[in-house]
């Protein structure tokens, strides 16, 4: 049942990623930095967390996901340490993410050449 | 313009049928089944990590980053930019998707040099969604500090 409900949480909100590339002026990067800062808003707004709940990694693996991740490490961050947890939080959850990205990212492109 | 004869009118539905869907149902479609499939395997390696003892909040990462290394590995094998082709939105969302922004432009101009080639390349689309990400969510944390604490 989770594998239902996150491959039909996670297809829609690509669907909709697809409609705004096709019926805007939006670019895939446009469309990226768009999902993140609405997950990163809904995730403050309470409105993510049972999105989540329902679809599991079909909410956590597209990129309003990754925006939640990083507001959800802020406001836990603020309640363990108050204002600088502002500051702390942002990466406290998402570094994984992060840092995963940048140095995998970084040794794939070492051993491997573009193609065609 | 007539009253269509009944032998119009079974033409045109039959042609009607038949027309060429609009690319864009079948983008969306696509970006969906492409995209549900790609969070639907997110679900296994989720599922995995949660059979190891770890709790939902602490197998998100470990998730991440094994979505991200196949992203990644995808891309310079030269395959992940082929289901792009097919998939649009559902090859970009996910995080796998991120992960295919940071390595294909750097494998690009990795002949530019390691410096300004890669290591500059690689955040071409990754940066905006970091910088514009963290300052989102810092200034919600920001709201949140002022209505709470």
């Amino acid at each position: 049942m989770d594998y239902l409900l996150a491959f039909l949480v996670g297809g829609t909100i690509c669907a909709i990623g697809q409609l705004l590339m096709d019926l805007t002026p939006l670019t895939p990067a446009h469309v990226l930095v768009l999902f993140v800062c609405s997950g990163a808003i809904l995730s403050g707004l309470g409105v993510y967390e049972p999105i989540v709940a329902i679809g599991g990694a079909g909410a956590t693996i597209p990129l309003p996901g990754f925006g939640h991740t990083l507001t959800s490490g802020v406001i836990q961050e603020i309640e363990a340490k108050g204002f600088w947890g502002i500051f702390s939080g942002v990466l406290e959850n998402a570094s994984v993410g992060v840092v995963a990205a940048v140095v995998v990212g970084l040794f794939i492109t070492l051993i491997f050449n573009p193609k065609g | 313009m007539g009253k269509l004869t009944r032998e119009q009118e079974v033409y045109k539905r039959w042609a009607n049928a038949r027309k060429p869907k609009p690319p864009l149902v079948r983008n969306t479609i696509a970006a969906f089944l492409v995209g549900g499939l790609i969070c639907t395997i997110g679900q296994i390696i989720l599922n995995f990590f949660l059979s190891l003892g770890m709790n939902l909040k602490e197998a998100g990462g470990p998730t991440a980053a094994v979505m991200i290394f196949l992203g990644a590995l995808l891309t310079g094998l030269g395959v992940y930019d082929r289901i792009g082709k097919f998939a649009g939105a559902g090859s970009v969302v996910p995080i796998t998707g991120f992960a295919n922004s940071i390595v294909a432009p750097a494998l690009e101009f990795k002949r530019e040099g390691y410096v300004m080639g890669v290591g500059a390349r690689m955040f071409n689309i990754a940066g905006p969604v970091l910088v514009y990400g963290m300052a989102t969510a810092w200034l919600v944390g920001l709201f949140y500090w002022l209505v709470h604490k």
